[in-house]
């Protein structure tokens, strides 16, 4: 019976714990965390649950009041949203199970209202993800970025005036992609993903698709910050408190380019966006474009989570990348770097949060190699996340961009290679710089030191980032596993083409 | 159809292109923080209108069922779903404006102007 209803209890269950905890934080402030963690635990068993279960007999439908689609509003727990799904849950269970001590520190006394706040973020990730629905979709992208401006203007002075910047781009983004969904509407008549899919191509050459189309892909591209549409990311990044970009950045940007997949793969269609138009080509020359600027500007950061952050619009430009490319290898690549890349920045913003709550900066330049001894295994684990960035075999990282290589050559496109290529190298140079400063002697600090007591951070801290970490490794080993899945995800005919 | 005829037929749809740019234009150029809400808000209802001027038919009512005119053609009535849907989403940009100035107000007590140049002069 709850496999039946599986897709709309997850995002219930979150809307129904961002209700009870204020509720219950009237009656004692500290039963949020708990009452959060529990919700995400067990929304992360859940998602495991309807994982296998897809796997193992087909994809769920659930249609809310039983109102059979095209009428009624649909939710799809099918391959590519189950397997989302549970990416999300699982890396937003450890950065909640992290984010006591941190919340603690930086925003004292507002608990109830922050983890009430998260668990609407996640209520509208998990909607994005299982929703069937074009118009459910626009309310779940508003309840998600209404959340996620509210989680970064608590943060340092500057983060309210971040947080309105993104305010702005992200509604202008959420407009156009309404604008974009009404113009489908209107030529339809269905508001159903499924039921425009198998709509769309008896009307192919009208230019108001075409015109939706590309409303839609810049919405949505606001959403997921492709270049040239990032600017709001890293400075909303660098001032929210570090437990909200540590949830923010591996998620949300994540969750816009799924959504950009199953538009695009699985409304418009392959045929369509790749063949028909070009947009396609567009996208990945802007991911590419995307993926320098942002390793560029990466390596010229003086603080730990801008360059992160910058990282981050180089990462999603992966993403973006295996979208354009429009062929299995591509396929592959960007779902397996929506998977990596969240372990990935899970981890190293945990680890910046981490260095900021203990030494009150996160300044690159005062970073020596009295940080190996203070910290051994945040340390340890930030060297295992950076390697899998920069993209070294066996770690995760390597994978994802080694199907993305793949898809650039079946493409004949060498541009992309190069560009993949150069990245990585840029990627080593701002990893490897603060990799040096932390495991070797600084040449002219004076030889006699006294000695540095081990400092390590508290275990609920550091126990997440260890686990994401050693996920990592086995992500990259068992990855052989994980890309025979997405084989299923693909939309039908993905290989005929 | 003549060119006057083109646009003195889609007087509606010329409206909110105005309005879209009107909107964008306050968003991208106005340096004042609470000047850039407003053309959000333009830029919001602009959506709204194009979707409800898109609902409507010629010489049909409102869709609730009248005993005289027949259910059976849909002609009759003009369609409803649009509407039901900009409720929702007049219902989020209510939400947006009100995260909006929560934010305003925090930036002013932080730096006591709302003014960008100022701001970014501020935040150096």
């Amino acid at each position: 019976m709850i496999e039946k209803n599986l897709p709309a209890i997850i995002p219930l269950l979150f809307l129904f714990a961002s209700l009870i905890i204020p509720l219950l934080g009237v009656w004692k402030k500290n039963l949020a965390y708990p009452i959060a963690a529990l919700t995400a635990l067990t929304s992360a068993i859940l998602s495991l649950y309807g994982f296998v279960f897809v796997i193992l007999t087909g994809p769920i439908n659930y249609y809310f009041g039983g109102w059979i689609p095209p009428v009624g509003i649909e939710y799809v727990y099918d391959h590519l949203s189950s397997f989302v799904v549970l990416v999300i849950n699982f890396v937003a269970l450890f950065v909640i199970a992290y984010s006591y001590q941190p919340v603690e520190k930086e925003l004292p006394g507002k608990q109830t209202a922050y983890y009430s706040v998260v668990m609407l973020l996640l209520t509208g990730f998990n909607g994005m993800i299982i929703t069937g629905d074009l118009f459910n979709l626009y309310v779940f992208i508003e309840i998600s970025s209404l959340a996620s401006y509210a989680l970064i203007g608590v943060g340092d002075k500057k983060a309210p005036f971040a947080a309105f910047k993104y305010l702005i781009i992200g509604t202008i983004g959420a407009s156009f992609y309404l604008l974009g969904i009404g113009y489908l509407y209107f030529m339809s008549g269905t508001l159903n993903m499924n039921d425009l899919y198998n709509i769309l191509p008896h009307m192919n050459d009208s230019p108001t698709i075409i015109v939706a189309l590309i409303l839609i892909v810049v919405g949505l591209g606001i959403k997921m910050a492709i270049f040239p549409m990032h600017g709001w990311l890293p400075d909303s990044y660098t001032h929210a408190p570090s437990s909200s970009s540590a949830l923010i950045a591996p998620i949300g940007t994540k969750v816009g380019a799924y959504a950009m997949i199953r538009l695009l793969y699985f409304v418009f269609g392959l045929n369509y966006f790749s063949q028909e138009l070009a947009v396609s080509d567009l996208i990945a020359i802007f991911s590419s474009a995307g993926i320098i600027f942002g390793s560029i500007l990466a390596i010229a950061q003086k603080e730990m989570k801008r360059m992160l952050a910058y990282s981050s619009v180089a990462q999603i430009g992966y993403i973006g990348l295996g979208i354009g490319l429009a062929n299995p290898f591509g396929f592959i690549g960007a779902v397996l770097h929506l998977l990596n890349h969240a372990f990935m920045k899970a981890t190293l913003f945990m680890v910046a949060g981490s260095i900021i709550t203990k030494e009150g900066h996160s300044d690159i330049f005062k970073f020596d190699d009295t940080y190996r001894k203070k910290y051994p295994w945040t340390m340890a684990a930030f060297t295992v996340a950076a390697l899998s960035m920069v993209g070294l075999p066996p770690l995760a990282g390597f994978f994802s961009k080694w199907y993305l290589a793949l898809g650039t050559i079946e493409n004949s496109s060498w541009l992309f290679l190069a560009v993949i290529l150069i990245s990585s190298l840029l990627n080593a140079v701002y990893f490897f710089r603060i990799l040096e400063k932390v495991y070797m002697k600084s040449p002219d600090a004076s030889e006699v030191k006294e000695e540095v007591k081990r400092n390590e951070i508290q275990f609920s801290m550091l126990m997440p980032i260890l686990v994401l970490a050693i996920g990592l490794i086995v992500l990259g080993i068992l990855n052989f596993i994980i890309v025979e899945h997405i084989y299923k995800m693909m939309p039908e005919g993905m290989f005929s083409l | 159809m003549n060119l006057f005829d083109f646009i003195a037929g889609h007087y509606d749809y010329w409206f909110i292109i105005i309005l879209l740019a009107i909107g964008l234009y306050g968003m991208t150029v106005k340096k004042n923080l609470v000047k850039k809400l407003i053309g959000m808000t333009i830029f919001q209802a602009a959506v709204i209108l194009f979707y409800i001027s898109s609902a409507i038919k010629a010489d049909a009512t409102v869709p609730i069922i009248m005993e005289n005119l027949s259910v059976d053609n849909p002609a009759n009535y003009i369609n409803p779903l649009p509407h039901a849907l900009m409720l929702t989403a007049i219902v989020v940009g209510v939400a947006t404006v009100g995260v909006a100035f929560t934010l305003l107000i925090l930036i002013y007590k932080n730096y006591k102007t709302l003014d960008e140049n100022e701001l970014l002069e501020l935040m150096k």
